[in-house]
């Protein structure tokens, strides 16, 4: 155990999860630091209230009363992201709004999740040929889950939060696959870009996104 | 409702030397407009808004147009003397010349007014510009209706077409350091191709250039 990591703990004994279910059974509830760390945060994960397009509303609608995001801990839509954990882009990004949904990420503590909900925030959508809309938000700000849809149903968005949940359980809290809060190296805040004479400037951050490598044939 | 060639009339009664022109739509919706003359513009406007007979008191629409320049090709037949010497009775020669004229382009502005006082309309206004590049600016009509205001704005923004008497002329959906008009038809957007499943047409071209293709690897039981 080195000094560098936050939480002097043990790393998680490799066992599996019949072995974890069996452990259960015999009145063993928690076997190591680790899950119970990521048990507490992934079933309280804050959303920011934020906004941007027509997926909003499904995002609404998924924390009212008959999708009932409550169910998931995530129904404290936090109006601040000083409080956040979680930054749901949902709906088109335009390059005008892209360095403020850049500086509202980085304004968020770690550790932070992003949900990219909708064509839009993906890929922009069916604006992707046009001039004025970002091409996907993970252009600029890491996403760690996709929903497709146009927009997505509540149900698509609790599913997508069910993924999220599943790899916050999934994290180490030490060793070199720890996620980005817990290495002192890597750093929450992502450039935000500038307003240029015809495009963002730079228009996308080649730390966090490359454009594929295609190899065409005729 | 009257005609747009009565109201032409009574414009023109009232402000003689204006330029007042009915373009008429020959499509199904049939919605004929007046051009009006850059000078009599505002005072055309104040007239519309207040006569008891139109009452326009809402202006629910603004809307640009973007007319390229032109090349037009007029073809031009001149008789040649005929040669001395020749049969007289011959056909006269003549000679075909095609001559290219080019028209030069111009933004266009285009008003939807109605009264909500009288429940009639649409009147359709039109502005022209002199050409699209220096001389493009327009009296603005938002001292007249003062809805106007954004959607000039957005003319300005997205035509580059500037109007003169407005209270505010920023622009309103791009950025303020942006320097293009979008929505000219010689507008480029900036080369920031991504990959499309199934391109086509100019974002196929777009494709090509920006991936370069690699030969096909030969096909299985092909001839060589």
């Amino acid at each position: 155990m080195s000094d560098a990591t936050p939480f002097p703990a043990p790393a998680a004994p490799e066992i599996s999860a019949a072995e974890r279910d069996e452990l259960r059974r015999h009145g063993i509830l928690l076997t190591s630091l680790e899950e119970l760390y990521n048990w507490g945060r992934s079933n309280s994960v804050w959303p920011l209230q934020f906004g941007l397009a027509c997926c909003a509303i499904e995002m609404i609608a998924a924390s009212m009363a008959r999708f009932d995001i409550a169910r998931f801990g995530s129904e404290v839509f936090r109006p601040s992201p000083r409080q956040a954990d979680l930054l749901i882009v949902s709906g088109t990004v335009t390059k005008k709004m892209a360095p403020q949904v850049v500086r509202l990420w980085n304004q968020m503590p770690e550790p932070k999740y992003c949900i990219a909900m909708g064509a839009c925030a993906i890929s922009g959508g069916p604006f992707k040929q046009g001039y004025n809309v970002l091409k996907g938000i993970d252009r600029f700000i890491p996403v760690d889950v996709y929903i497709p849809g146009c927009p997505p149903r509540p149900e698509a968005l609790l599913h997508g939060l069910m993924q999220l949940q599943e790899q916050i359980r999934a994290q180490k809290i030490s060793g070199p696959e720890a996620p980005r809060h817990l290495r002192p190296e890597a750093s929450g805040e992502f450039p935000v870009p500038e307003f240029g004479g015809s495009d963002l400037v730079p228009p996308r951050n080649p730390a966090v996104w490359q454009p594929p490598t295609i190899v065409r044939t005729e | 409702m009257e005609t747009p060639e009565q109201i032409r009339e009574r414009i023109l009664a009232r402000f003689p030397g204006a330029e007042v022109n009915v373009v008429t739509n020959p499509g199904p919706a049939a919605q004929h407009s007046l051009l009006l003359g850059a000078a009599h513009a505002v005072a055309i406007a104040v007239f519309l808004r207040d006569d008891p007979v139109l009452r326009l008191d809402t202006c629910s629409n603004v809307t640009g147009v973007d007319w390229l320049d032109r090349e037009i090709v007029e073809t031009v037949r001149k008789p040649l003397p005929t040669e001395p010497g020749s049969d007289p009775a011959a056909p006269a020669r003549i000679l075909e010349e095609k001559i290219k004229r080019l028209v030069p382009g111009h933004l266009e502005v285009v008003y939807h007014l109605y009264s909500v006082a009288l429940k009639q309309g649409p009147v359709i206004l039109r502005l022209r510009t002199f050409d699209r590049g220096a001389n493009v600016t327009l009296p603005s009509l938002t001292p007249v209706w003062r809805a106007c205001e954004f959607q000039e704005r957005e003319v300005f923004d997205l035509y580059g077409v500037k109007f003169t008497g407005h209270p505010d002329l920023r622009r309103i959906l791009m950025w303020d350091e942006f320097q293009h008009h979008p929505m000219r038809k010689d507008y480029v957007e900036p080369d920031d191709y991504e990959w499309e499943p199934t391109p086509h047409d100019a974002v196929l071209d777009k494709a090509r250039r920006h991936y370069p293709a690699t030969p096909a690897a030969p096909q299985e039981g092909a001839a060589p």
